[in-house]
C-alpha cells in the first residue's frame, strides 16, 4: 500500500517539492494537497507582470488542474487546513475535510505584514501577495485615480509600476531615507529613484504612517509628521512574515518560522516543511531559488534517495520593472574587513559594485547594465579566492592589475562548466542545469524560446537569461551557435538585415519568392514574416512590387481599425487637425446615417466613429467622400498642430500650415510602425511635438526639429535633430530622416527603439550632408508619388467593395429550409 | 446533412477569408491558396475575435485580435495557445460554385 502524503499549502516552493518528488519517485505516495487559494499552482513572482499588463492571469499558471488529476493528487483547492493531530496523523481542514497522513509537509509561505494602522480595515487597503489582490488592483485602477503603496522595497515598486500601467497615479512611501535599501546601496537605490521618477513614480521618503482616513473606504493616510496624503487605495508591501500560526498549535518548534534541519525535518515525526514559512540555522528566505533547493532536499529525503541536505543558500535579486536593470547579490555593504570595486558612470547611468573579503567575492550590485550578473553571482557561490587579480572579475585580464600574471578571468563557459547539475539557473521556475542540458540534447531546443517553451526557463524575471544563453552554446558547441540565432521569425534563421540584403542584391519583388529563395520553413510564411516582406519589398522596389492585401494587418487591409467587438472605426482625414462647419456637418449627418454609437475626439485631433459594421465602410467612405484616416496602420498617422501665429499671442511661426503642409505631403506613406508627427508654435509646446516620432517647434526666426520621441507605453522625450530657418527646409529634413527611417528600421520598430539601436549620431551622420538628404528626398518622393487613395479605389471596384459584404444563403433554393434547420437553438456550448 | 450553395469562387479572394450568415450564425470561409475552401464558426475560442478577418497562411488562419493560430483543417488551436473551433465541410462544385454542408442540429452557437 502506497503511503499517505498530505501537504498543507498549495504554493510555488511547495508544489515544486512535489514535482521533484514525483520525479524521483512517482510509486511511492498518494498525494493530497490543501490549498486555502481558489486556484491551482500559480507562479506569484509574475503577479508583479499581470499587474504591469505583461501577462495574463492564465499565463501565469504552473500546473493546471489536469496536472493533479494526471498524477493522481488530490487538490483540495479553496479549503484550509485548521488543525493537526500529530499523534492520530489526521489534518482537519475548515469544511470538515480529515486527511490522515504518514508524512505531512507544511508549505503554508507567509502572510504579508500589514502595519497595525488605524484604520487598516478599511475598504480600499490591501496587500499585494495573491490573485486576489491582483484582481482588486486592477478593479480599482477602473474606477479610482490616486494609490500609495506604503513600502519601497522590490514587492513595493513593482505593485507601483504596475499601478501607474493601469493609468493611476502613484506615490510610494518609505520609512529609510532610501529605496530598497536591503537589496542595494545608497548610490544604486538614487540611481534607482531618479530612473522610477522619470518613469512617473513620486516618493515620500523618510515618512511614518500614522493612520488611515476615510470613511467605510480610504480616502487618505495621515503621517506622523502631521502631513497628509490624498488617495483611492492603499497598498501595503512593508513586509512579510511566515506563516506559522497552525504550526505552532500543531507543536512545532517556532521561532520567526519554523524550524527545520538540514533535512527539513521539524522534530516531530512524519512532518516537514519547506518554504517560505520555514526557518533554517535562523535564516527565513523570501525568494523562490532557496526554496526550491530546500524542496529538492525534501524530495529526495522523502523518496529515499541519499542526499547531503541543504545547507542554506546566497540570495540574488532582480528587480522586475520593465526599464530598469537592477541586480544585487550576497552581501555588498561595506564592513569593516571588506573592499569594495566600484564603476560609477554618470552619462549612461551605469554603476556596478563587487564587494570582496579575503580575496573571495561575497556580493555585488549592479545597475544600468546587468550583463555580469551571473558571472558575478557564479563567483560568489564558487567561493573562489582573487588575491591579486581583484579587478578581473569586473574588467576582465586587460584590465586586471596582476599584469597577466597567470590570473584567469571567470568566463562564461568556466562558469557554466563549473556548475554542477542539479544548480538552479532558473530560479523563478526551477529549473536546472541538468534539465536545460536534457531539452537540449534529447528535445532538439536550439533556442533560448524553445528552451523557454520546453522548460519554462526564463519565462519568470527573465534574469537567468544570460545564463540560459551560456548553456545553450556551451552545450551545443561552438559551431553550433551559428544556428541559434534568431531570425526575424521561426520561419527563417535570417535577420532582418540579410532578408532585405538578399531582396535587393537579387532582386526579389514578392513575399513568395523571398520565401522560396531564402528557404523559408513554412510554404506561406506566418503573421509575422509576411507583413514584414511586404513592406520590405514595398520599400525597396516601390514601382515593381504590388501590393499584397492578403500579407497585410486586418487595419490595412480594411482601411479601418478593428475594435474587440469585431466592429470597425471611421476616422476622417483633418490634415493638422483644422476642420470646417461643412465638413463637420458631413460627418455629422454620416455618423447618423449609418447609427455610428460613439462619436469620439481622438487624441490627434481628429473624429473617431468607432463601432461600424464592415458592410457599412465603402458605403461611408463614399457618403464622406474624404480620406478617412490611417489612424490605424502603419504609416503617417496624425499631424497634430497648436494654433500658433494664426491666433496664439506667443506664436512665433504659422504652426498651423507647417502641419497641414507636412501631412498632405506625407499622408499614406508606409513606414515600419506607425508615425506621428506634431507641430508647435513656439518653444511652449502645446502640440506636445517632443513625445513624437518627428516633432518640429517653431523658434524665433526659424524652427527646431525634434525625433525619436514616443507617447506610448515607454515614454520618451524626443532628441533634437537639428535647427532650420525655412519651411522648405523642414519639409526636406523631415523626407530625409523619414525614409532613411524606412530604409533601415526593422518592420514593428518605432523611431524610439529604432534610434537607440543605431544611435542619434548615426542618424545626424546620414542626414548630415545636402547630397545625402536630397537622395532621400529623391527616393521617398518617389514612393509618395506611388501612392493612390484606397478608399476611392474600393469605392470605385466592385471586387474590392464586395469582399466588404457578407454572404447569406440564399432563400429561394432548396437551401431555404437548410438555412431554417441551422440556426440551432442555443445548443450546448461547445466543451 | 444539408448542402447548400452560398457563392462562386471568384467572389473569394486569394488567401483571405470572407463571413457568411446563416441565419444566426456567422462563418468565415477561407479560400486557400490551392483554390480550395474551409469554413470555420467566425469567432476566435480566446476573445471572440473575427477569424474572417485574419491573415492566413497554408492552412492556418492567424486571429486579427491577439495572434492565436488556428489549423483550419481540424479547427485546433495551435500551441502554446489551447482551445478550438467549430469546423464545417465546404468545398466548390464542378461549376466554381462553393458548396457549404452544414449538419443538421449542429450545435452552433448564436452570434450575438
Ligand atoms: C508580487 C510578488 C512578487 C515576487 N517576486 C519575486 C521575485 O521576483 N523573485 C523571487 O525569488 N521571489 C519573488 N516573490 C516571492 C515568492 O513568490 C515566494 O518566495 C514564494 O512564492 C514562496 O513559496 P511558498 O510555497 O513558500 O509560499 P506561497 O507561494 O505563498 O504558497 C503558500 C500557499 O499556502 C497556502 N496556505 C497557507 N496556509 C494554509 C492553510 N492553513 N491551509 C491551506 N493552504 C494554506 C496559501 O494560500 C498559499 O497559496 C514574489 C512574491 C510576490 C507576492
Ligand atoms: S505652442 Fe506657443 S504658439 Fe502654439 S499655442 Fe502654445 S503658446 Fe501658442
Ligand atoms: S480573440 Fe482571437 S486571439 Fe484573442
Amino acid at each position: 500500500m502506497r503511503k499517505k502524503l498530505v501537504m498543507i499549502g498549495n504554493g510555488m516552493a511547495g508544489v515544486s517539492f512535489v514535482e521533484q518528488l514525483l520525479k524521483l519517485n512517482p510509486q511511492r505516495y498518494e498525494i493530497a494537497i490543501i490549498g486555502a487559494e481558489p486556484h491551482p499552482n500559480y507562479n506569484r513572482i509574475m503577479l508583479s507582470s499581470v499587474l504591469a499588463g505583461e501577462a495574463g492571469i492564465k499565463d501565469i499558471i504552473l500546473n493546471d488542474w489536469d496536472w493533479y488529476l494526471d498524477n493522481g493528487i488530490a487538490l483540495h483547492a479553496g479549503q484550509q487546513a485548521v488543525s493537526v493531530d500529530a499523534e492520530a496523523r489526521i489534518v482537519t481542514t475548515d469544511q470538515g475535510l480529515a486527511l490522515p497522513y504518514d508524512e505531512l509537509v507544511f508549505a503554508t509561505g507567509s502572510l504579508p505584514f500589514m502595519p497595525p494602522l488605524p484604520g487598516a480595515d478599511k475598504e480600499g487597503v490591501i496587500a499585494f501577495r495573491d490573485i486576489k489582490d491582483c484582481e482588486t488592483m486592477m478593479e480599482t485602477a477602473r474606477t479610482y485615480r490616486k494609490a500609495i503603496v506604503i513600502g519601497g522595497g522590490l514587492l513595493g515598486i513593482e505593485a507601483a509600476r504596475g499601478l501607474i500601467n493601469l493609468g493611476m497615479e502613484v506615490s510610494v512611501v518609505h520609512i529609510h531615507s532610501y529605496l530598497m535599501e536591503r537589496q542595494l546601496d545608497a548610490t544604486a537605490s538614487r540611481l534607482l529613484q531618479a530612473e522610477l521618477e522619470a518613469q512617473g513614480m513620486r516618493f515620500l521618503l523618510q515618512k511614518q504612517s500614522a493612520a488611515i482616513t476615510g470613511g467605510d473606504r480610504v480616502t487618505g493616510l495621515a503621517f506622523q509628521d502631521g502631513t497628509h496624503e490624498e488617495t483611492d487605495l492603499i497598498v501595503m508591501a512593508a513586509g512579510i512574515r511566515p506563516n506559522v500560526g497552525l504550526a505552532k498549535d500543531s507543536g512545532l518548534g517556532v521561532n520567526r518560522g519554523i524550524i527545520v534541519d538540514d533535512f527539513m525535518a521539524c522534530g516531530i515525526p512524519g512532518i516537514s516543511a519547506v518554504g517560505e514559512c520555514v526557518e533554517h540555522r535562523g535564516v527565513v528566505y523570501g525568494l523562490v531559488a532557496p526554496l526550491y533547493e530546500q524542496g529538492a532536499v525534501l524530495a529526495k529525503r522523502l523518496a529515499g534517495v541519499e542526499t547531503e541536505g541543504y545547507h542554506g543558500s546566497v540570495l540574488s535579486t532582480k528587480l522586475k520593472v520593465s526599464g530598469v536593470n537592477v541586480f544585487s547579490a550576497g552581501s555588498f555593504v561595506d564592513e569593516p574587513g571588506t573592499k569594495s570595486l566600484r564603476v560609477q558612470d554618470d552619462l549612461d547611468g551605469i554603476y556596478k559594485k563587487v564587494v570582496f573579503a579575503n580575496g573571495k567575492v561575497i556580493g555585488a550590485v549592479l545597475f544600468g547594465d546587468t550583463s555580469d550578473s551571473s558571472r558575478l553571482f557564479s563567483a560568489i557561490r564558487s567561493g573562489k579566492d582573487f588575491t591579486g587579480n581583484e579587478k578581473e572579475v569586473l574588467f576582465g585580464p586587460s584590465g586586471g592589475s596582476g599584469g597577466g600574471a597567470g590570473g584567469k578571468t571567470v568566463s562564461t563557459a568556466d562558469l557554466v562548466a563549473a556548475m554542477s547539475g542539479d544548480e538552479i539557473v532558473c530560479g523563478c521556475n526551477g529549473v536546472t542545469k541538468d534539465t536545460l542540458v536534457e531539452a537540449i540534447a534529447e528535445k532538439g531546443c536550439v533556442s533560448v524560446g524553445e528552451l523557454k517553451a520546453c522548460t519554462k526557463a526564463s519565462g519568470g524575471c527573465g534574469g537567468c537569461k544570460p545564463l540560459v544563453e551560456a548553456i545553450l552554446a556551451t552545450t551545443l558547441g561552438a559551431d553550433q551557435v551559428a544556428v541559434v540565432k534568431e531570425g526575424i521569425c521561426g520561419c527563417t534563421p535570417l535577420s532582418r538585415d540579410e532578408v532585405v540584403g538578399a531582396i535587393r542584391q537579387m532582386h526579389l519583388t514578392t513575399t513568395k519568392e523571398v520565401m522560396h529563395v531564402l528557404e523559408w520553413n513554412n510554404p506561406e510564411g506566418c503573421s509575422k514574416c509576411r507583413p514584414a516582406l511586404n513592406y520590405y519589398l514595398g520599400m525597396a522596389f516601390p514601382e515593381e512590387h504590388e501590393d499584397e492585401l492578403e500579407s497585410r494587418f486586418v487595419n490595412e487591409r480594411n482601411h479601418a481599425n478593428i475594435q474587440k467587438d469585431g466592429t470597425f472605426s471611421v476616422v476622417p482625414r483633418i490634415y493638422g487637425g483644422v476642420t470646417t462647419p461643412e465638413d463637420l456637418k458631413k460627418i455629422a449627418t454620416v455618423a447618423e446615417k449609418y447609427q455610428v454609437p460613439l462619436v469620439k475626439i481622438t487624441g490627434g485631433q481628429r473624429i473617431d466613429l468607432l463601432g461600424v459594421k464592415k458592410e457599412d465602410l465603402p458605403g461611408m467612405w463614399k457618403d464622406l467622400d474624404m480620406p478617412s484616416g490611417y489612424a490605424y496602420g502603419k504609416a503617417l498617422r496624425t499631424v497634430k498642430t497648436c494654433v500658433g501665429n494664426t491666433f496664439c499671442r506667443f506664436g512665433t511661426q504659422d504652426a498651423i500650415k507647417m502641419g497641414v503642409d507636412l501631412e498632405k505631403k506625407f499622408e499614406r506613406l508606409n513606414t515600419p510602425h506607425k508615425v506621428k508627427l506634431a507641430v508647435s508654435g513656439c518653444p511652449r509646446n502645446c502640440a506636445e511635438a517632443t513625445i513624437k516620432d518627428l516633432g518640429v517647434v517653431a523658434i524665433d526666426g526659424g524652427w527646431e526639429i525634434y525625433v525619436a520621441g514616443n507617447g506610448g507605453t515607454r515614454v520618451r522625450a524626443a532628441d533634437l535633430l537639428t535647427k532650420v530657418k525655412t519651411e522648405e527646409e523642414v519639409l526636406a529634413w523631415t523626407g530625409a530622416y523619414l525614409q532613411y527611417y524606412r530604409e533601415t528600421a526593422n518592420y514593428m520598430e518605432r523611431t524610439s527603439e529604432w534610434s537607440i539601436r543605431i544611435g542619434l549620431d548615426t542618424i545626424k551622420a546620414a542626414l548630415e550632408k545636402q547630397e545625402d538628404r536630397d537622395a532621400l528626398n529623391a527616393r521617398i518622393d518617389r514612393t509618395l508619388d506611388l501612392m493612390q487613395d484606397p478608399w476611392k479605389q474600393i469605392i470605385e471596384n466592385d471586387d474590392l467593395r464586395n469582399a466588404f459584404d457578407a454572404l447569406t444563403a440564399p432563400v429561394d433554393t432548396e437551401a431555404a429550409a437548410a438555412s431554417a434547420s441551422v440556426s440551432v437553438p442555443d445548443g450546448p456550448a461547445k466543451p | 446533412m444539408n448542402e447548400m450553395i452560398i457563392g462562386h469562387i471568384s467572389e473569394f479572394p486569394e488567401r483571405a477569408g470572407r463571413v457568411v450568415r446563416l441565419g444566426d450564425v456567422e462563418l468565415a470561409l477561407f479560400k486557400l491558396s490551392d483554390g480550395s475552401v474551409r469554413a470555420v464558426e467566425n469567432r476566435c475560442p480566446h476573445k471572440n475575435g473575427k477569424l474572417s478577418e485574419g491573415i492566413v497562411c497554408d492552412h492556418h488562419v492567424y486571429c486579427p485580435l491577439h495572434d492565436w493560430k488556428i489549423d483550419l483543417h481540424d479547427g485546433l488551436v495551435q500551441a502554446p495557445d489551447e482551445g478550438c473551433v467549430e469546423t464545417f465541410a465546404a468545398r466548390v462544385d464542378g461549376s466554381g460554385n462553393v458548396v457549404l454542408q452544414v449538419p443538421e442540429g449542429a450545435g452552433v452557437r448564436k452570434v450575438s
